[in-house]
């Protein structure tokens, strides 16, 4: 409206938006987990270890196509992007579901990807994939960053998140990349007690000689750091819709509830707070939406719009739902209540696949800022 | 309704007629305006073409790539972004004719008279008088403050009390003010920078002719919120690039002066570098919201974040720069013809800062705004919406 040319920045502007295919895709997903994700029946799930729901997972995977969004049509898959799968990871997300989505459909399905596709064990395994029939996980500590060391001896590896749940895992050893039958001899697969009782972790033990083949060291390490790459900047997605949650939730809750003769959210005190946090998810969306763009893109900035959104949306989620228990009051400090299986969530996303404080170090050189000597 | 490539075939024509190397930059201007290329979502006749806003991107291109002038809107922003879109919703068809085109084209500069010592974020609380005399005018008595570009102003937008006697959302009326009548002073304010960037103006039996009011009498305040709005939309909606907002400055001194850095100071800087970054990619997405049509609420929004972040980076540049960073450029009285919030040095970024979270509505008012109107959060329960003005505490 001023009669000035806007300039751009580098290359060419992400899209930041949802498209209409993407909300579609949104609507489908939110509307099966509204009818099916029953969160106090998934709590007496996973306290009986199992989070699980089967026929949940069948109808999001194969049902509506999820689990093969990032696949080729000519693997099996539905040829979409990163950008619908950052919309899936919103949902689940915001219902804070127990699904091997963002281990299966995303990293191990990515690492696949940069494997030898034309190879028969890849594409049969992205085949099943893609439909949800199987589950792989790569088999690396949960809290491991894109850019981190990586586990190739032959070792236990601990904190795998969702092993238990898997079919396959992918195993980085010296020589390249497995594909292990979970229920092959030489597996256990033991389970651990996890903070976040949605997304279980387990230690993974494989016995030297175990699987098959199907990639060499080097394509194997590049291979894993882009599903961790993927895994990371999606995750983003994913702490956006607990984030929202957690802010509808308690304003829904501090509208409602009553104390000195007001509703408790016509204070000023809470007002600032939950307005604070909405600013938060406002922002959040935008840095999920430009790393999950350049993902999509193969963008040479991919690496630092990933780093970005990991170094700021997990603060966003935990804030969020730690806010959430708190302006609750007592009631967000029961079982009863899901907030705490948000805060257990967000702490958790925290800490996967890099903390805050892992993505800013590995900014501070993308962008040039370097520590002192 | 005009269509991009009608724009882009009128932008030729109009650079065919009028050369920018040959053609005074004013005269540029004005037939850009009478083109209908100056604001395209504009009516016809107004400086518009009652196209999409987002196809003023076509035109502004296709001026850009000839090297034809701009209308320097940081000087002229106070005009173009509240008195503009409020004259156009509410001014007569001949307010319009008058004031619009020399607005545009930058003759005329504009200020505007809102803030008063006792009413700033209780903004309806203002109490210059606006009385009517026997012959239809206005005559109007008070004091405001907080004004930029009062000494350079042709005109002004004025909001002023015409009827004590109801609550006070209620008894205003909106006018346009002449800045070079007798009764209007304009004396500097000196602040904390050292700089008098605004003013105090007092008005003492200013006559505005009835003809100069916007709006009904006493629906001033409605009138008000359209120009509050569309100042909000201005303050926050700038485009940047990477870095290139407060955290540039600071940035290049990290990479030029590693004897300066710290640890403490580098945590905070980087820290502070990803939420100047994922504040440029909101207000980006904001601004892909708009050209699409679907404006969000997230314009109040990035106002909040930018001035928290100014503030936090300005404050961590000054630390960063130790001993130069005890010294100030100059406390000489000026009086800067532009506001420039990244420019000068690191005291002067810093002390600046502390303005933007009040400027254009505290951000304390502006969390209320978001709480209230976006969240949809109950409001605090008020004790002066059915008191008349006259009765409240002051």
């Amino acid at each position: 409206m001023t009669g000035t040319s806007t300039t751009g920045t580098t290359g060419t502007a992400p899209d930041l938006l949802y498209s209409e295919a993407e909300d579609d895709l949104r609507a489908a997903v939110r509307s099966l987990l509204t009818d099916r994700a029953d969160v106090p029946a998934g709590l007496v799930r996973a306290e009986a270890g199992d989070p699980y729901d089967s026929g949940l997972w069948t109808a999001l995977a194969g049902g509506i196509g999820a689990a093969g969004l990032l696949i080729p049509e000519a693997l099996g898959g539905q040829g979409a992007s990163h950008r619908e799968a950052a919309v899936v990871l919103e949902e689940l997300g915001r219902h804070v579901t127990a699904a091997p989505f963002l281990t299966s459909a995303v990293v191990a399905t990515e690492t696949l990807l940069a494997c030898d596709t034309g190879d028969a064990a890849v594409a049969g395994l992205l085949g099943s994939l893609a439909t949800g029939a199987r589950v792989a996980v790569l088999a690396v500590p949960l809290a491991t960053a894109p850019d981190a060391p990586l586990p190739t001896g032959t070792g236990p590896v601990g904190g795998v998140a969702e092993a238990a749940r898997a079919d396959v895992l992918l195993v980085l050893r010296d020589d390249g990349l497995y594909a292990v039958d979970t229920d092959a001899p030489g597996v256990t697969v033991a389970p651990l007690t996890p903070l976040d009782l949605t997304r279980p972790l387990a230690t993974v033990t494989v016995a030297p000689g175990t699987g098959t083949r199907i990639a060499d060291a080097a394509t194997a390490e590049a291979a894993a750091r882009r599903g961790l790459s993927a895994g990371a900047g999606l995750l983003a997605s994913e702490q956006l819709g607990i984030a929202e949650w957690c802010l509808e939730e308690t304003v829904r809750h501090t509208r409602e509830r009553h104390q000195f003769n007001r509703p408790v959210g016509s204070f000023q005190a809470l007002k600032h707070r939950m307005a604070q946090v909405w600013l938060q998810v406002v922002s959040a969306r935008a840095a999920a939406r430009n790393a999950a763009d350049a993902l999509a893109t193969g963008s040479a900035e991919a690496p630092l719009a990933v780093a970005v959104a990991q170094a700021y949306s997990g603060r966003v989620a935990v804030h969020a739902a730690e806010e959430c228990v708190q302006l609750h009051g007592g009631t967000g400090m029961t079982w009863e209540h899901p907030a705490h299986l948000y805060l257990k969530r967000a702490k958790s996303d925290e800490i996967a696949f890099g903390t805050p404080g892992h993505h800013k170090r590995t900014l501070s050189r993308l962008i040039n800022l370097p520590a002192p000597h | 309704m005009t269509d991009a490539a009608g724009l882009l075939s009128r932008t030729r024509e109009l650079l065919a007629a009028h050369p920018p190397a040959t053609t005074d930059r004013t005269d540029f201007l004005k037939a850009r305006f009478d083109a209908g290329l100056a604001w395209v979502h504009y009516p016809a006749g107004l400086g518009g073409a009652d196209a999409p806003r987002s196809l003023q991107a076509v035109v502004d291109a296709e001026l850009a790539a000839a090297g034809a002038p701009g209308n320097d809107p940081r000087r002229i922003g106070i005009g173009l972004g509240m008195a503009a879109p409020t004259i156009l919703r509410y001014g007569t068809d001949e307010q319009k004719r008058r004031f619009l085109r020399p607005l545009w084209v930058g003759e005329e500069v504009w200020c505007q008279l809102f803030s008063e010592p006792g009413a700033g974020s209780d903004l309806a609380a203002l109490a210059t008088r606006a009385v009517r005399a026997d012959d239809g005018d206005w005559v109007v008595d008070g004091q405001k403050v907080w004004t930029s570009s009062a000494h350079l102003a042709r005109w002004a937008i004025l909001i002023a009390r015409t009827d004590p006697a109801l609550p006070k959302h209620l008894g205003i009326s909106y006018f346009i003010c002449d800045m070079t009548d007798p009764g209007v002073e304009v004396r500097p304010l000196r602040q904390i920078t050292g700089e008098a960037e605004f003013n105090e103006v007092f008005l003492t039996g200013v006559r505005i002719p009835d003809a100069h009011r916007l709006g009904g009498v006493g629906e001033g305040w409605k009138v008000a919120r359209t120009t509050l709005m569309n100042e909000r939309v201005s303050i926050g909606g700038a485009r940047l690039p990477r870095e290139g907002g407060m955290i540039g400055p600071v940035a290049r001194t990290w990479r030029e002066r590693p004897e300066l850095r710290t640890h403490d100071l580098h945590q905070r800087l980087l820290t502070l570098w990803v939420e100047a970054e994922v504040a440029r990619l909101t207000g980006e997405r904001l601004r892909q919201q708009l050209v699409a049509g679907e404006p969000g609420p997230e314009g109040g929004g990035m106002k909040l974040a930018f001035a928290r972040l100014n503030q936090e980076i300005s404050g961590l540049e000054v630390e960063l720069l130790g001993d130069e960073g005890l010294l100030y450029s100059d406390w000489t009285l000026r009086r800067p013809e532009l506001v420039d919030f990244t420019g000068r040095d690191a005291g002067y970024r810093y002390l600046r800062s502390k303005g933007n979270s009040i400027e254009g509505g505290t951000s304390e008012v502006l969390l209320n705004i978001v709480a209230e109107r976006v969240l949809g959060l109950p409001v605090e329960p008020r004790n002066d919406k059915d008191v008349a003005w006259k009765d409240l505490a002051r």
